[in-house]
């Protein structure tokens, strides 16, 4: 994970929505990354920028997503 | 169970209900996935089984070539199987028969329900903390969810034994027997039907009332036959995996000390210890009916023939998660199907998972040593839910 960890980078993450099944794995791992809507299906908070103290559980986010739905875009 | 030939080749010729595969299946799948992504057997009137992450994802994703119509692998085939919406509906049925059981199941929805679980496995300790030992599976984690659902649901708890009997005649002795399971699925219907006629009169607060007041996307209220095949799907997948998923994970604590000790000195690790418990044990395996023809990981399928959908397997595979085989409690990185995958995701999986959590912390904390008792024996179930159907356990270190 650490390999990722760069304070210069802005990252930007993004819940696909057409791939998101609602496995919440990504609220769990990162709260603050993440909400569920009523049905429980997960989208990224606010414009989905990381802030940098966040940034390993981003990563932790993406990797432990069985549908593989979460973007993270690198600035 | 019945007579059947035995299996001597496991990759042409597999039985998941064969007692070699019920006792320990892992070095089998091993064999199967060395050998092809996807094995057939003409067992079970014809059965394939992909072996790898990739095909099952595959298959998972498919829901044009295969059907959910059918998710037991059984020696029989009804012409018109009982249907237990969502987990038994295809596209476009599927959407909107899930999204009326979402809410309730949502992780804050199943956090209020926490406080109940843990009173739940408290008494169910209080019966057997001041013995030596006890049978794991039917003392304690066999009740859990039955009586969490009866929670849910508002049907009294003491009715849990008929439930989990109806629940065994379905997936376990009906593999092989229609009659069986046909009388324990209208056993089940009539029961419920006899609580949906209550609530007509009297509405309660509970689940069963929520579906009878749910309304579909043309805002109609559902059928009393959609309420039931929902009903029907909650207490049979809402049971036997989640007492298979804490059975196991208690079976391993029993069996690997060292585990036992980190979790009660670094109870921080219980997300991952879960998850990987999940992973490493999971209990379900679902079915699909191929439909039409086409191939998977460059094999070819035929119509017909069934899916033995293997969530478990794919949790095995060594090309995505390294060390398949070891359970490490501290896993970081876990992207774990043991919930399925793609629109049938397992509606409970949140549930589950509270139950799973509260369930061990609970045990851990009021009987921190245990092992398994030598003088008797494990024994594991057969079929779609894989878990500890008998867990003799002895309390304190040996002597």
């Amino acid at each position: 994970m650490s390999d990722h960890l760069n304070a210069s980078e802005t990252l930007k993450i993004h819940v696909d929505q057409d791939k998101c099944q609602g496995h919440a794995r990504c609220k769990a791992l990162a709260p603050e990354l993440f909400e569920l809507d009523d049905y429980g299906n997960a989208h990224e908070t606010g414009d989905g920028t990381v802030p940098t103290a966040l940034i390993d559980q981003a990563w932790l986010a993406k990797s432990n997503c069985p549908e593989n739905a979460i973007v993270i875009d690198e600035a | 169970m019945s007579e059947r030939a035995p299996v001597t080749d496991w990759v042409n010729d597999f039985d998941h209900t064969d007692p070699r595969w019920t006792e320990n299946p892992y070095p089998i799948w091993d064999e199967l996935r060395s050998a092809s992504p996807l094995v057939h057997t003409d067992r079970f009137l014809g059965c394939y089984m992909p072996t790898t992450f990739a095909a099952v994802k595959e298959i998972s994703y498919d829901t044009d070539h295969f059907s959910s119509r059918r998710v037991i692998v059984r020696n029989v085939r009804s012409e018109s199987p009982p249907p237990a919406p969502p987990i038994t509906s295809d596209p476009p049925e599927h959407k909107p028969a899930k999204r009326l059981l979402l809410p309730p199941f949502t992780p804050d929805a199943v956090a209020k329900l926490e406080p109940r679980v843990r009173a739940i496995c408290n008494e169910l300790i209080d019966a057997f903390i001041e013995d030596d030992g006890c049978d794991a599976a039917t003392a304690y984690t066999k009740h859990i969810p039955v009586k969490t659902i009866c929670h849910m649901l508002g049907i009294p708890e003491d009715d849990s034994d008929i439930f989990i009997r109806w629940i065994h005649e379905i997936l376990e002795l009906g593999i092989n027997d229609d009659a069986i399971l046909m009388k324990a699925v209208f056993e089940m219907s009539t029961y419920f039907q006899g609580h949906i006629a209550h609530r007509k009169q009297k509405p309660t607060d509970d689940l069963i009332s929520t579906l009878m007041n749910a309304r579909d996307d043309k805002g109609q209220p559902l059928s009393d036959a959609h309420v039931l095949g929902s009903l029907r799907l909650l207490l049979i997948a809402g049971i036997d995996t989640t007492w298979s998923a804490i059975g196991a994970a208690l079976w391993h604590l029993a069996t690997h000390p060292a585990d036992r000790e980190r979790l009660l000195a670094e109870p921080e690790l219980m997300p991952t210890a879960i998850e990987e418990f999940l992973r490493a044990y999971s209990p379900v395996t679902m079915a699909r009916e191929v439909m039409k023809e086409t191939s998977i990981a460059g094999c070819p399928v035929k119509p017909g023939n069934m899916v033995l959908l293997s969530f478990p397997a794919a949790n095995r595979d060594p090309s995505v998660f390294p060390e398949a085989d070891r359970v490490m409690i501290d896993r970081k990185e876990n992207p774990h199907v043991a919930f399925g995958l793609g629109i049938h995701r397992c509606v409970g999986s949140n549930l589950a998972r509270m139950e799973m959590t509260v369930a061990i912390e609970e045990w851990l904390k009021r009987i921190a040593s245990f092992r398994l008792d030598p003088s008797q024996k494990v024994r594991w179930s057969e079929g779609t839910v894989r878990g500890p159907r008998s867990l003799p356990l002895l309390f304190g270190k040996p002597s």
